[in-house]
């Protein structure tokens, strides 16, 4: 055996690398017998070993298409930023953690977050990189088997166990339908790599098409698009805010573009029909969750709906499977990701140091916390689309991809439901600059790190869309299926 | 003479039979037993197509044991949040799940 071939996983790797220092560093630095008060050592040591570990990442980018273990796994340049955007996503939200964690009861189990965050993390390595279907479904798991303890992170509470029973259940049914699906393609087809399975793929066999829709409905549950979004509002309102953060963005953005990635290398011949699916679920994703979203008053609940509407969009970069839209979805996902985790990371301050979390308490916010309101304001106009921030530039690219690709009704009626979102995403500004209350949440100052991750937020919110560099940069590594 | 379709046949109805019981069930165990039934059908149709249809390669019969073993792992942590679920709540049928709703 060739043992070099391990190098080629050298993303996954230096991320497994991470995980081991930072459960030595539980283990020896923290919490030892005698001191009750553990240090709060954990996050300075987990926030800059990922930015360490996504430069190495992008410095030793491999030129082309590497593979290990016989087309096992594999791995292209696009792929390591894919990784790379989800690291710092990581990093974002270990840095609004920070404030959740260093609270009494949660301080003993600080490691295990950042543990089972960075678990999650990898299993969505694996799945990106996949080469077999084996390693994509070990993959999928090791991404929502340790999400699952993440939801259920405070024990004690009803809602987060609820949370968690819900999330646990419809993902075990969902990866039930998609296994089935997996060992219908291994009938048809027998073989399970990805490299061998389009040629002998056929748009005309029933069972394989099957196997497509049982594909799509399984990975639909991750993304959580419309029929299979009913644990979503659920799951996010009962889980720990940093970890509906990290669910709502970073493993629904890993989960849309392994979709992308197998629909367009292993569905290749049925392009027509997966298509027709994901126009018809795209469209009732968008328009359903902006309907429902508009009558939440609890704010968590709202960003799960308005977390489904953004993945209908993110998944209408894979309509056609173009490398365009390839490039559309990772930058709608990298400006998704930064919008969306400035607003959790303002719920997470406001909630740990007020307990509010109802979108009336937000009334009259602008008086008593003008910056916090400003951001949230900026990040909430990016995630509505509004021109100079950088949403409105995401939106753009994938409309363009979708036009290109050949479905302007469909582009046309997400257009239409950027309309509607923006509404309800100004109820929230209009709350907290117009409305007054007699009971305002006062006034309070952020701690260090959360300032830090709402900067990198703002940052991103106001520059990605300016700096025309960053599209061009993920342009120039997309593929899909035309050459 | 038991033939490739007597195993698909048998495996299609623990599929269906699973997601009659996940979408029927009131006890959330009894919701997990149908999701194993579920799990269980696609390894079953694994190894069969592996014996049945290329004899040659091995690739079912690993997937089936991988699979078995996450499953194993799923319903580990399923159980642990349906104990944390009956600390709670004092029972586990879905009914009473209802702390947060539409």
């Amino acid at each position: 055996m060739d043992y070099s071939q391990f190098l080629n996983m050298s993303d996954e790797l230096s991320l497994l690398a991470v995980v081991v220092i930072l459960f030595m560093a539980d283990l020896f630095c923290c919490g030892s017998e005698n001191s009750t008060k553990p240090s709060k050592a954990l996050s300075l040591i987990a926030v800059p070993l990922l930015l360490v570990q996504t430069v190495y990442m992008l410095v030793n980018m491999p030129a082309d298409c590497v593979t290990a273990f016989g087309d096992m796994y594999l791995s292209a340049p696009m792929m390591t930023v894919v990784k790379a955007v989800l690291n710092i996503g990581t990093v974002i939200v270990f840095l609004m953690a920070n404030v959740w964690m260093n609270r009494e009861e949660n301080q003993v189990k600080q490691g295990e977050f950042y543990l089972l965050t960075l678990f999650t993390l990898l299993g969505m390595y694996f799945m990106i990189s996949s080469g077999h279907f084996l390693m994509f479904f070990i993959g999928l798991e090791l991404a929502s088997i340790p999400m699952t303890a993440l939801v259920a992170f405070t024990k004690k509470n009803q809602e987060s166990a609820e949370a968690a029973a819900k999330y646990i259940l419809t993902a075990l049914f969902s990866s039930g339908l998609l296994l089935y699906g997996i060992s219908l393609l291994y009938g048809t087809c027998g073989t399970l790599y990805f490299n061998d399975m389009a040629a002998v793929m056929d748009a005309s066999n029933w069972v394989q098409l099957a196997a497509l829709v049982l594909f799509i409905s399984g990975i639909g549950f991750k993304i959580s698009l419309v029929p299979f979004h009913l644990w979503t509002a659920d799951t996010y309102e009962g889980a720990p805010t940093t970890v509906t953060g990290y669910l709502s963005v970073i493993s629904k953005g890993a989960a849309a573009f392994v979709m992308f990635v197998i629909l367009t290398k292993v569905f290749e011949p049925m392009v027509e029909n997966w298509n027709l699916l994901l126009f018809w679920i795209i469209i009732v994703s968008i328009t359903v969750a902006n309907i429902f979203a508009v009558r939440q008053n609890n704010i968590k609940r709202f960003m799960a709906f308005s977390a489904i509407s953004q993945a209908g969009y993110l998944v209408l970069g894979a309509m056609g499977g173009t490398a365009q839209g390839m490039t559309a979805m990772v930058y709608y996902l990298f400006v998704y990701m930064v919008a969306n985790l400035g607003v959790f990371a303002i719920i997470n301050i406001v909630e740990q140091r007020s307990g509010k979390l109802n979108i009336s308490d937000y009334d009259g916010f602008y008086a008593t916390n003008p910056k916090l309101s400003f951001i949230m304001t900026l990040c909430l106009f990016s995630l509505a689309g509004i021109p100079p921030f950088a949403g409105f530039f995401s939106k753009f690219f994938i409309f363009m991809a979708g036009f290109k690709a050949g479905f302007p009704w469909l582009v046309f009626i997400a257009l239409v439901n950027t309309v509607i979102s923006l509404y309800y995403y100004l109820l929230i500004v209009k709350a907290m600059y117009i409305k007054k209350s007699d009971t305002p949440i006062a006034r309070f100052s952020s701690d260090g790190y959360t300032q830090i991750g709402l900067a990198l937020c703002a940052i991103g919110v106001v520059f990605a869309g300016i700096l025309s560099q960053i599209y061009q940069y993920f342009d120039s590594f997309s593929f899909g299926l035309m050459p | 003479m038991i033939t490739i379709n007597c195993f698909l046949i048998l495996s299609a109805l623990m599929l269906f039979i699973g997601v009659y019981g996940f979408l029927t069930r009131r006890n959330t165990l009894a919701i997990l037993i149908s999701i194993e039934l579920m799990l269980n059908a696609a390894d079953l149709n694994f190894a069969a197509f592996n014996r049945m249809l290329f004899p040659e390669g091995q690739e079912g019969y690993f997937f089936t044991l991988f699979s078995v073993a996450i499953s194993a792992a799923e319903t580990a942590i399923a159980i642990a949040v349906m104990i944390n679920v009956y600390r709670n709540l004092k029972n586990n049928f879905v009914e009473n799940l209802d702390k947060l709703k539409w």
